[in-house]
């Protein structure tokens, strides 16, 4: 793996812009955001590929660039133990892991969202071993998405950092106080450099708040008593607050997202990324650095007059149904293609699959929904296998695929 | 002391300071840990939790990880804690410390907190630190720059799951998991961790590791006080009689506690700043003071040990024997010359 080396690209962010321009991987643009949030404990444990992200915010500290707890712990059940109870304290904290990592931490993850503890992860999207592979799959971070997590996939270090920074935001809002995991997909994003505009301090606290816990932090002062033993005489108020907080998010994940716009002068849409949707007939829909190739086949194939486009689902939690409807519910059919498994599951289909389907099952006339595994592993997926992949969609409008069951892209007979 | 202290590694925070209370009648009236808690009758390891909250005051932060001391103690609603506290899952408590202890430090480093000593107090029964938490408790006393105090209350089982066999049972016991039957008398055939001396030898930068028994509550309050003062990460062990999972009328339990002392099957010490000073009646017992009664005084008066015949007995006191006749270091730490 990459040692931490910060290569500078030109700075040519100039007076007045805020912005200075590095050539930096994923990992390292999240880095610099727990450095721009001023991180209060940060907990690491090695596993590949998300990890680089401490390497970067190892140096830095060593550096004397930033300041913060940082404590490599012995497991991730206890890196993600430590940063709960940091957070219950009211410090702010990040942490991260990938793959199985994320499953031996899985315990203080359901906890966290129970408990609405505020905290960022980076999950470096990996394979859940064995055979022992560590190249990209969802399934990871996707296991949480049932407990109050919220979950995000980016395409770019640019979204990786922007979006982290949207995090906190959002995470921390008492409306919310809810984890929020950012998935970047293992190697193509945690470990593929590309020019990112990395804001100064200014910008940021000017759109980031100090995290305040209010009269739930735990402190001789407030003297409560967090989480004490309940059952099914209160368990189902405290679940319904926690379902309250989800739904609340999303309105203010749309907030944050005018807001940073406003301030950094981006344009993101918050849930949803459309590429050449206004006309298309069929829509493929996928999450994370699979938007790469897919950008690609769709551009070439709209020159061979193929009306098709792409919606790059950014947030899975909350999700997005409501802008999925809108979005895909006058196409002919649907492509979904997921980079995850949903074995055993209804039409065979990953996880991604199963909620578009049911996002767009009310819809008065809702499209065929056809979908897809691909990129598996780490596998690349190609230009060519989106152009495969679209061509069924187009079978499927026409009733010449059958639409009801899965199919497996670049995979060996 | 050695010559290297960790004092020289980087800032500290500063520790409260918790002058031993001398003898019974110098200890505060105030409780910080009140009504509330539905623990039964008896419960050794609910007087454990008193005279912690007590000893540590108001100005402390308790982590308390799943168990008895969660389940049976910490009801929403009829919470017994006058401090703050929050749970922490089972093998949790190094990381509940950890992290309680990071917070504060950060914080307080950085101004978004006024600087101040806190307590931080993480809780463990033996199944939650003995067992599956003793990795984090590990790595916790490793962080040396934190001050933070583990607690271990060891009742000897998974006694809030139903009384099941863990890691700190006593050779023989009857739990749940561990029944004497018709084949086999015996099903728990492994000799009880020795976690305190373990977790001192392993950790030798840590200034305090002590045992305790709520039998003599004043000396435990101090030792409470003496780690919460010292600073750094710290680790007690005690010793809770619990009649529950024992199987005795709950009137016994101070007396069992005393008896377990008595017997040598569970020695009080201190290692304090890397010295080491037997406590009570262990102290007298290595200085032949005070012979150790038969192990078999303690272990009838037992309903989990109903089952043993005179060789159960017999390797109980063989082993007892050994461990304060042959070990290195009489009562804690193993190996033979
Ligand atoms: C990860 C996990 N596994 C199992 C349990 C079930 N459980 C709840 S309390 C408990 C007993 C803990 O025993 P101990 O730490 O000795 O505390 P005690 O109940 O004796 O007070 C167990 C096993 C749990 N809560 N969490
Ligand atoms: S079972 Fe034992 S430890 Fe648990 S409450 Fe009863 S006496 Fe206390
Ligand atoms: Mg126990």
């Amino acid at each position: 793996m990459n040692p931490p080396s910060t290569a500078l690209a030109e700075k040519i962010g100039g007076p007045g812009s805020g912005e200075t321009e590095e050539l930096i991987s994923g990992s390292e643009a999240i880095s610099h955001v727990c450095r721009l949030a001023d991180v209060d404990v940060i907990t690491a444990y090695p596993i590949r590929p998300y990890d680089t992200v401490m390497q970067y915010v190892s140096q830095m500290i060593a550096n004397g660039d930033f300041d913060c707890e940082y404590i490599v712990a012995e497991s991730e059940h206890s890196q993600f133990e430590i940063v709960k109870h940091a957070s219950a304290v009211g410090a702010r904290v990040f942490c991260g892991s990938s793959g199985v990592g994320w499953f031996y931490a899985f315990e203080a993850l359901a906890v966290t969202a129970g408990l609405r503890l505020p905290m960022v992860a980076m999950v470096g999207n990996r394979a859940l071993d064995d055979p022992g592979a560590f190249g990209v799959e969802h399934n990871d971070a996707l296991a949480v998405r049932d407990l109050g997590w919220m979950l995000n996939w980016v395409e770019t270090a640019q979204e990786a950092l922007d979006t982290a920074l949207i995090a906190y935001r959002v995470a921390e809002d008492p409306r919310v106080f809810l984890p929020c995991a950012i998935s970047c997909d293992g190697a193509f994003l945690t470990h593929s450099q590309a020019i990112v505009k990395v804001p100064s301090q200014e910008m940021v606290d000017s759109f980031l708040p100090p995290y305040d816990r209010g009269d739930k932090q735990l402190h001789p002062d407030n003297p409560i008593t967090i989480a004490p033993q309940a059952n099914e005489d209160w368990l189902m108020e405290m679940r319904r607050q926690n379902d309250q907080a989800a739904r609340r998010a999303r309105g203010v994940i749309i907030e944050a997202y005018e807001d940073f716009n406003a301030k950094f002068g981006r344009d993101y849409e918050p849930f949803l990324e459309r590429y050449m949707m206004d006309d298309a007939e069929v829509a493929l829909v996928g999450m994370g650095t699979m938007g790469m190739p897919v950008k690609v086949a769709v551009r070439k194939m709209r020159e061979q007059g193929k009306k098709v486009g792409f919606v790059r689902v950014r947030w899975f939690r909350p999700f997005p149904a409501v802008e999925l409807q809108e979005a895909l519910g006058g196409m002919q059919a649907v492509g979904v293609i997921d980079r995850d498994y949903s074995f055993g599951s209804s039409h065979h289909s990953g996880t991604l699959g199963t909620e578009v389907r049911s996002a767009l099952y009310p819809l008065e006339k809702s499209p065929k929904v056809v979908t897809f595994i691909a990129g598996l592993g780490g596998r690349e997926v190609t230009a060519d296998n989106v152009v495969e992949t679209t061509d069924m969609v187009f079978d499927a409008a026409e009733g010449k695929l059958n639409d009801q069951d899965t199919y497996w892209i670049g995979v060996r007979e | 002391m050695p010559e290297t202290t960790v004092e020289s590694l980087g800032s500290f925070l500063e520790t409260q300071v918790l002058d031993p209370w001398k003898g019974p009648k110098k200890v505060i009236p105030e409780e910080y840990y009140t009504s509330g808690h539905r623990t039964c009758q008896g419960c050794e390891s609910a007087q454990l939790m008193r005279l912690m909250a007590k000893a540590g005051g108001p100005r402390s932060i308790i982590l308390g990880a799943t168990g008895c001391m969660y389940v049976a103690n910490t009801t929403y609603y009829s919470t017994p804690w006058v401090v703050p506290w929050m749970h922490t899952q089972l093998g949790s408590t190094g990381s509940a410390a950890t992290g309680t202890a990071a917070a504060l430090t950060a914080m307080m480093r950085k101004g978004k907190m006024t600087k101040e000593p806190i307590n931080v107090i993480a809780v463990c029964g033996d199944g939650g630190g003995v067992d599956m938490g003793l990795s984090a408790i590990s790595a916790a006393l490793q962080h040396l720059h934190y001050n933070l105090l583990i607690l271990c209350y060891d009742n000897e089982s998974y006694a809030n799951t139903d009384i099941q066999v863990s890691g700190s049972s006593p050779y023989g016991a009857n739990t749940t998991f561990t029944p004497p039957g018709k084949v086999h008398r015996i099903m728990h055939k492994r000799w009880k961790k020795n976690t305190a001396a373990m977790l001192a030898a392993g950790h030798p930068d840590v200034k305090y590791v002590g045992t305790v028994c709520t039998s003599y509550p004043v000396d435990a309050m101090n030792m409470v006080r003496k780690a919460l003062s010292i600073g750094g990460p710290t680790f007690i062990h005690s010793l809770d009689p619990c009649p529950k999972g024992w199987d005795y009328d709950p009137k016994y339990s101070h007396e069992l506690g005393e008896l377990a002392v008595e017997t040598g099957m569970w020695p009080l010490y201190e290692i304090e700043r890397g010295k080491l000073k037997m406590l009570g009646r262990s102290q007298r017992i290595v200085n032949g003071q005070f012979k150790r009664k038969p192990v078999r005084e303690y272990l009838m008066r037992q309903g989990r040990f109903a089952h043993f015949i005179d060789e159960d007995y017999d390797y109980v006191q063989k082993k007892t024997d050994e461990m304060w006749e042959k070990w290195l270091i009489p009562g804690v730490i193993p190996f033979f010359e």
